[in-house]
C-alpha cells in the first residue's frame, strides 16, 4: 500500500482533482459595513453563484509540457491560479509536487519607485528565495536581462518591454519543478521573445514541467506536446496537443462559419 | 518557492519565518522610499514629535493647574508610544488591500504585509527617538545634571512588547479592512478614543485624587473605577507607564505613586500582547482564503 502511494506520488507532479471553483458574482460587491447592515436588515445579503471551474481534472507527469486551450472566459487563467496556490478551490484538490514558478503577469511585484537591483532582490523574496540565493544569481539575472545599464535607475523610467525582461529573468532565474506561464510574452521585442522561448526550452529539457497558457496555436504546438481544452469551465478534451488543437480549431471554424451565416441571414 | 523544500504549512503564520529575507526587503524598502530623496527626511521625523510636544506642553501647561515634573518629557514619552501603536495599526490596516495586485498574481504569505508595514513603523519610531534625547540633552542643561540613566535602555522591553500588540492589533484590522472598507473610520474613532483614555497630557494621579474627594463627599468613587479601566484594561496605556518609567521616571525626583511600576504592569503588558498576537492571528489565518475574492 505505501509502495502504491509512493509510486502515485512520483508519477504526477500536479494532480488536480475534481475541482471546482466558485465566485460570488452579486450585482454589487457589499465592501462596507455601512452597505452590509443596510443589506442585511432589508434580507438583501444575496449569493449569486457563478462557477468558474466545474470538476477539472488534470494530471501532469513529471517533464510534460501542457497547453491550456480555450476562449476568453473559459477559466484558463483560473486553473492556472488554482495550481499556482493564488486561489483555493471551493471543491476538490490540488496537489503540485515540488517548487513551482508562476509567470502569471511579469513584474507582479516590481515597485516603480525602486531601482532594478532592488526590485531583483525584492521581485526574489517575494518568490521566496532567501537574499544569499539571489546574491550567488545575480549577475546572471541581470545578465538575461540585458539590463546591465540601468541596474541604478527606477523601474518607473523603464519601458514595459525592459519591465518584463525585468519580471522574466527574475522569475526563471532558478530551474523550478513547475513552469506557469500564461500569454506573458506578448510583450517585448521579438528577439527577447525568443530568448525567452529558448530558455523555458532549455528548461524543458532539464525535466521542468510547463504549463502554458496562448492563444496563438503556432506557439503552442512548438512549445507543448500536451493540451487541455476549457470551455465554459468545463474540460472539453485533453491529450495529445495535435488532436485537441485540431478538434479547438474546427470547432472555432465551425462557430465562425454558423455567425457569418446569422449575419447574413438578417 | 524553490531550492528549499517546503518546512512550513501554507497559510500558517509560521510561513513568516520561510519569508524573512521579504520581511528585511519590504521593510528596507518603505525606509528608503521615506527617507531617499528628501534631505530633510530624517530631520522631519524628528522635529514633527517636537513641533507637536512643544505646542502642547504650550498649551497643557495653561490648561492644567498640576504640576508634572519634566513636562516636555512625560508629554513626549507617552505621545511617542501612543504614536508608534496608532500609526502602526493604521499602516497594517491596508496592508492586504494595497497590495491586492500581486496577491492575485503570486503566492506568498499575506502576513508579510501588516507585519512588514508594522516592522517599518517600528524602525520609524526607533529613529524618532532623537526627538526625545534632544529634549533631554536640552534638559540636561537646563537642570545643570544629567537626566540619562542606564533604566533608559529598559525601553527595549516597551517596544518588543508594543511591537507584538500592534502585530495582534494589526492582523486584525487589516483582515477585517478586505471585507468592510469602511473599518478604517471605525479605527480612527476608536484611536481617538484611546487617545484620550491614555493619559498622555494628563496623568492618573489625578483621578484618585478626585475618587477621595468623591468618598469623602459620600458619593460613588466613579473617577476610580475609570483610573482601574485605565491602568488596567488599556494596554496602550499599560506601554506609556512602562515607557515613561524608563525614560522620564529616572529624570524626575520625589517619582509620585502612580507613575510606580510593578511586575503586574508587565504581566499585564505582555498578557495584552500576546493575546492580542492570538487573536489577530486567529482571525486572519481564518480570513486570508477569501481576500482574493475581495480585493
Amino acid at each position: 500500500m505505501e509502495n502504491l502511494e509512493k509510486e502515485n506520488a512520483s508519477s504526477y507532479i500536479v494532480e488536480v482533482n475534481n475541482v471546482t471553483v466558485r465566485f460570488n458574482k452579486a450585482n454589487q460587491k457589499v465592501d462596507n459595513l455601512k452597505e452590509y447592515f443596510v443589506r442585511l436588515v432589508r434580507r438583501q445579503l444575496m449569493f449569486q453563484e457563478f462557477i468558474a471551474l466545474r470538476d477539472v481534472n488534470l494530471k501532469i507527469k513529471k517533464g510534460e509540457a501542457w497547453a491550456i486551450i480555450g476562449t476568453n472566459g473559459s477559466g484558463k487563467s483560473t486553473l492556472l491560479k488554482v495550481i499556482s496556490r493564488i486561489l483555493k478551490p471551493y471543491k476538490g484538490s490540488v496537489r503540485v509536487e515540488g517548487s513551482i514558478a508562476s509567470l502569471i503577469e511579469l513584474g507582479a511585484g516590481i515597485d516603480p519607485k525602486l531601482t532594478a537591483r532592488e526590485n531583483i532582490y525584492l521581485n526574489g523574496c517575494i518568490l521566496g528565495y532567501t537574499k544569499q540565493f539571489i546574491d550567488e544569481k545575480f549577475d546572471a539575472i541581470v545578465e538575461f536581462s540585458e539590463l546591465e545599464d540601468f541596474l541604478d535607475s527606477p523601474v518607473q523610467n523603464f519601458s514595459s518591454g525592459m519591465k518584463s525582461r525585468l519580471g522574466f529573468s527574475v522569475a526563471t532565474m532558478v530551474e523550478p519543478d513547475v513552469l506557469i506561464v500564461d500569454e506573458v510574452l506578448s510583450v517585448g521585442d521579438v528577439l527577447f521573445r525568443k530568448k525567452c522561448m529558448k530558455r523555458m526550452k532549455e528548461m524543458l529539457a532539464n525535466g521542468t514541467t510547463l504549463l502554458f497558457v496562448s492563444h496563438n496555436m503556432g506557439t503552442v504546438k512548438e512549445m507543448c506536446d500536451k493540451a487541455i481544452w476549457l470551455n465554459n469551465g468545463e474540460v472539453v478534451m485533453s491529450g495529445d496537443i495535435n488532436k485537441v488543437c485540431d478538434e479547438y480549431n474546427s470547432t472555432i471554424e465551425e462557430k465562425k462559419a454558423k455567425e457569418k451565416k446569422e449575419k447574413q441571414k438578417k | 518557492m524553490a531550492t528549499k523544500p517546503r518546512q512550513y504549512k501554507e497559510g500558517s503564520f509560521f510561513e513568516i519565518f520561510r519569508y524573512k529575507d521579504l520581511l528585511v526587503q519590504l521593510v528596507k524598502r518603505d525606509i528608503k522610499l521615506k527617507y531617499r530623496r528628501s534631505f530633510l527626511g530624517y530631520v522631519w521625523s524628528i522635529l514633527n514629535p517636537l513641533l507637536i510636544m512643544i505646542i502642547m506642553a504650550v498649551v497643557f501647561s495653561f490648561l492644567f493647574k498640576r504640576e508634572i515634573g519634566m513636562f516636555p518629557i512625560y508629554l513626549l514619552a507617552g505621545r511617542s508610544v501612543f504614536e508608534f501603536i496608532n500609526t502602526a495599526v493604521s499602516k497594517a490596516l491596508g496592508a492586504i488591500t494595497d497590495n491586492a495586485s500581486l496577491l492575485k498574481k503570486t503566492y506568498v504569505s499575506k502576513f508579510m504585509f501588516p507585519l512588514s508595514k508594522i516592522t517599518s513603523v517600528m524602525v520609524d519610531f526607533v529613529f524618532s527617538m532623537g526627538a526625545l534625547i534632544v529634549v533631554m540633552i536640552v534638559f540636561s542643561f537646563i537642570e545643570g545634571k544629567v537626566l540619562f540613566s542606564p533604566w533608559n535602555f529598559g525601553i527595549i522591553i516597551v517596544v518588543a512588547e508594543a511591537y507584538v500588540f500592534s502585530i495582534g492589533l494589526g492582523l486584525l484590522m487589516s483582515q477585517l479592512h478586505v471585507f468592510f472598507r469602511d473599518i478604517r473610520y471605525v479605527y480612527n474613532a476608536f484611536s481617538t478614543m484611546v487617545l484620550y483614555c491614555s493619559a498622555i497630557f494628563y496623568d492618573v494621579g489625578m483621578f484618585y485624587e478626585k475618587a477621595k474627594d468623591q468618598v469623602d463627599a459620600g458619593a460613588a468613587p466613579l473617577a476610580l473605577y475609570l483610573a482601574y479601566f485605565i491602568e488596567y484594561f488599556n494596554p496602550v496605556y499599560i506601554y506609556i507607564k512602562q515607557f515613561r518609567f524608563f525614560v522620564w521616571a529616572p529624570a524626575v525626583e520625589n517619582l509620585p505613586q502612580w507613575a510606580m511600576v510593578t511586575p503586574v504592569d508587565f504581566l499585564l503588558g505582555f498578557g495584552y500582547a500576546i493575546l492580542m498576537l492570538f487573536v489577530g492571528v486567529f482571525f486572519f489565518k481564518r480570513a486570508q482564503d477569501k481576500f482574493i475574492l475581495y480585493i
